[in-house]
């Protein structure tokens, strides 16, 4: 029986991804009822799987089907029009369907379900208030002839040659005889004729318009995709270890050997990251069909936009995504969108709009929610918080009304009036927050009051293999994920003295003006430091972000940034909070990765659940908001001061000036497997350097599309956080304008304009 | 036929312990460790076996033995569980032995604590006892961590 087994599966597989097109396009449908390619879809999809269903006897499934499809031929042929009934009817038969073939992959039966309600609708509906009279001409269609652009099964399996073509003549004249099965049934019953093989020809049919999309794609098993990522991971170790390896070597061919292998491993580990990669537009893609659901049952109108529906994410954080993102969809439409009178009252379109945005920066994908709905009243929302006491009125007093907003996220916090079957039931926002946070992501909110609400959330592309930056403690290496670090600290010689303060016991370090608390890694993690306490050489500060709180966690060295592969813990293990899991280094020891939620919580940085809601209101980032930016000050020549906005930095090199090369008359550098072209600035704003002969050259690393480019400056000067106005517009090319930072004219750099007049190709297409 | 099993030996105090051979998945010599700050003192590390990572159960500590003297260094015997491989420490490896079912008991009413919850029973060898652990609950915590 596998054989028919597999069959079987395989026309689950299919009718499952055809069922959530059937979604989208009963939903688009919806809105241009004259789209005959979609209906014509939707027509074949059901008729496949009645088609289907019939030979593996699945009788409860091909009688709904058949009324769907009854009714659907009426729409195609013109006899009905699609209403929202309609749709809903359809909709309907859509997830009753389902729900068979939920049952039927699980017991291979197709269980107990009855159907015959929805089944008696959906028959109403084909004779629409009396005016019965078109549709009784065309009662009994029997679409598989009517569906002239296809060839009768009959033909296609003769042409596969999997049938006589005397058994199809049999079978023809049994059905001429009245018999009410199909050609292909009666081959089957008769043995004439293989189930796999009709399988395969009514397929045939079916596709043969879209055959050469598929011949470029096959179905791959996740299982043997994830076992390939665990392979890559493991062989990423190997040629790590080798690399190490390497260093303590002479010999040419091996050095050269192991480039190779370094940089193939490199691309393997990219391709098969590739294939775990998915476009968000897979999760998206029901989303029509929810808002759609959901506007109906509140009586709302509500249009869904989206954008970038092609931005990809690692498997597992898609399936991470999918649950909180669709309770965030829920939410706007369900409290966010007015209903269409108040809508038009306060002067909006009837329609809700919710857009949906997705997009990558830094290594990191942003996904947007905005509706153009009621907006959060802070007012309702500081009322509501006091009743349940998780602000004191004091607290109320002093917020403004953007932190008021985020009070959503706190656990136990939910506004709406009523408990409706949609939200409301307490488990809300927070739980969003804690399942966002945990794949490493974070969620923020901004809303205007009567004008509507956007939720931001950012997350890491991929799971499975980080950068991470090692640092020691007590002997021991730890990685900390580089999504969590902000900047490194080292205090040498002079610096050390007093340079850590204590309040109340509470030590803290002046970063920039503000006061930064520290924790100090070894006493977190209960092991003696290495560092002689006598010796006071030099203090390494790890400044990281831990929610939206910043601390310093002190180490005794740090090592560098590597790539590593993300292992689990035993169970064994699975309590500690500070450690979010382990891997293995290049000389094959293993280093545990530091959960920096964990070690904040532990060293009292966000102490509790409640409240670390409410730290995170008295102390915001600024990072986050957007009226300040964080900005990387430079010199350029003897004087000038100028500046770019952090987020277009990459990374900051020192690159000694012997690495530079020359390629198509342009200076260049070999970059992390690149070719890196470089642009001098003194050069390019014509102010030449500072007079200085250097051995180090200065590089910002700016990065887009994988690509690099690195702008020389002369000197690293800071990063400042600053409001972000620009007090004098450029005239200049390649300056924006100028502003004042830290009470000096300071020049903001105009960094894809510098890069688009020296590398006119860098952007590829997009200029 | 009389009815047998077979059962890996090692040695814990000079004790003589066995786990049934189908848990086991190999005895390495000892690898070097990373400690787990903060865990629990059973727990003695994290061992690389050929790229998987491998919690290593110290059993002298997991059934409340004295330490092992710091110059010996334990072997590894890694068991199968429901979540993967995990190591036992053990002072020394025996053979692994073919023993007689009738010869089994389970452990006297007196065995108390913490070993009572691990050890099944003994086999009444000829000049000694073969105490067989349950592997999994071997590789637990023990309950009140």
């Amino acid at each position: 029986m596998s054989d028919q087994d597999d069959i079987v599966r395989e026309f689950l597989t299919e009718s499952y991804d055809n069922l959530d097109q059937l979604d989208r396009d009963l939903v688009s449908l919806e809105k241009d009822t004259r789209n005959k390619d979609c209906l014509a879809r939707i027509f074949r999809t059901i008729h496949t799987i009645k088609g289907t269903c019939g030979f593996f006897g699945f009788g409860k499934l091909e009688a709904l089907t058949h009324v769907g499809e009854n009714l659907l031929s009426k729409l195609r042929d013109g006899v009905l029009f699609l209403t929202p009934t309609l749709t809903t009817a359809l909709l309907a038969m859509v997830d009753a369907v389902r729900q068979l073939l939920d049952d039927i992959e699980k017991t291979g039966q197709e269980g107990a379900r009855d159907n015959t309600s929805l089944q008696a609708k959906l028959t109403d509906l084909l004779n629409p208030d009396g005016d019965d009279a078109p549709a009784a001409i065309v009662a009994e269609p029997e679409p598989i002839h009517e569906y002239r652009e296809r060839k009768p099964i009959g033909e296609t399996l003769i042409e596969a040659g999997a049938v006589k073509a005397e058994d199809v003549q049999a079978a023809l004249s049994l059905q001429a005889a009245g018999d009410p099965r199909h050609v292909g049934e009666i081959l089957v019953e008769q043995h004439a004729l293989n189930p796999q093989d009709l399988v395969q020809s009514l397929k045939a049919q079916q596709d043969a318009p879209t055959s050469q999309l598929s011949e470029s794609n096959i179905r791959v098993d996740v299982g043997l995709l994830d076992k390939l990522m665990n392979l890559v991971g493991e062989l990423v170790l190997a040629r790590n270890q080798i690399l190490q390896y390497t260093a303590t070597q002479k010999d040419t061919n091996f050095l050269s050997t192991s480039q190779r292998l370094n940089l193939i491993t490199t691309e393997l580990q990219e391709g098969v990251m590739k294939t775990r990669m998915q476009p968000i537009g897979n999760i998206w893609s029901r989303f029509p069909r929810v808002v759609r659901d959901l506007a109906t049952m509140c009586g709302k109108q509500v249009r869904i936009e989206m954008e970038g529906k092609e931005t990809e994410l690692d498997k597992t954080i898609i399936e991470a995504i999918k649950d909180p993102l669709t309770h965030v969809v829920r939410n706007s439409v369900d409290h966010g969108i007015e209903g269409a009178d108040l809508r038009v009252s306060r002067g909006k379109p009837a329609e809700g709009c919710l857009r949906l945005r997705a997009f990558h920066e830094g290594g990191q994908v942003n996904i947007e929610i905005t509706d153009d709905g009621g907006g959060i009243d802070p007012a309702r929302i500081k009322k509501k918080a006091l009743e349940r006491g998780l602000i004191t009125r004091d607290q109320a007093e002093r917020m403004s009304d953007r932190e008021c907003v985020q009070l959503i996220f706190l656990p136990g916090f939910s506004t709406a009036e009523k408990i409706s079957n949609i939200s409301g039931r307490g488990v809300g926002m927070d739980v969003v927050k804690t399942n966002i946070e945990k794949i490493g992501g974070a969620i923020d909110v901004q809303s205007q009051y009567g004008k509507g609400t956007t939720l931001k959330i950012k997350i890491p592309l991929t799971l499975a293999i980080i950068p991470a930056l090692i640092v020691t403690s007590g002997g021991d290496r730890y990685a900390i994920p580089q999504v969590n670090l902000l900047e490194l600290v080292r205090l040498a010689g002079d610096q050390v003295k007093g340079a850590i303060e204590r309040i109340h016991g509470a030590p803290v370090y002046r970063l920039r003006g503000r006061l930064l608390p520290l924790v100090y890694l070894n006493k977190a993690l209960n092991v003696e430091s290495c560092v002689k306490a006598t010796e006071e050489g030099t203090i390494n500060i790890v400044v990281l972000q831990a929610d939206d709180r910043q601390f310093g966690l002190v180490v005794d060295g740090i090592n560098d940034t590597e790539e590593i592969v993300v292992k689990p813990l035993g169970k064994q293990l699975k309590g500690i909070p500070l450690f979010a899991g382990a891997t293995i280094m290049g000389d094959g020891k293993v280093a545990l990765i530091l959960d920096v939620m964990g070690v904040a919580q532990m060293g009292g940085i966000i102490s509790e659940i409640r409240d670390r809601g409410l730290g995170d209101l008295a102390s915001r980032s600024q990072e986050i908001r957007s009226d300040r930016q964080s900005l990387l000050i430079f010199g350029i020549g003897r004087s000038l001061r100028m500046a770019i906005p952090l987020s277009l930095v990459a990374r900051l090199e020192e690159l000694p000036a012997t690495s530079i090369e020359m390629a198509d008359q342009r200076e260049v550098v070999q970059y992390r497997g690149q070719i890196m072209p470089l642009i001098r600035l003194g050069g390019v704003l014509g102010v030449g350097d500072d007079g200085t002969p250097k051995e180090l050259l200065q590089v910002v690393v700016y990065s887009e599309g994988g690509r690099s480019v690195g702008l020389v400056v002369d000197r690293i000067l800071d990063i400042v956080e600053t409001p972000s106005e620009m007090q004098r517009q450029g005239g200049r090319n390649g300056i924006l304008g100028s502003t004042v930072i830290q009470q000096r004219v300071t020049d903001l750099l105009d960094v894809p304009g510098i890069i688009r007049t020296q590398e006119p190709e860098f952007f590829g297409s997009k200029i | 036929m009389k009815p047998t099993r077979q059962y890996c030996t090692f040695y814990l105090d000079r004790l003589m312990f066995g786990v049934e051979v189908q848990k086991v998945q190999e005895v390495i010599r000892y690898q070097e460790m990373t400690r787990v700050p903060l865990a629990s003192r059973v727990v003695k590390g994290l061992i690389n076996l050929r790229g998987q990572i491998v919690t290593a159960i110290d059993l002298r500590r997991r059934l409340e033995f004295a330490d092992r003297p710091a110059d010996q260094m334990p072997m590894n015997v890694v068991v199968r569980t429901d979540e993967g491989p995990t190591s036992l420490l053990v002072d020394d490896i025996g053979d692994v032995l073919e023993v007689d079912e009738n010869s089994f008991e389970p452990p006297p009413e007196t065995l108390r604590g913490v070993a009572r919850d691990v050890i099944r029973g003994a086999y009444k060898l000829k000049d000694r006892l073969l105490l067989t652990l349950d592997s999994d609950r071997a590789a637990n915590l023990p309950p009140a961590d």
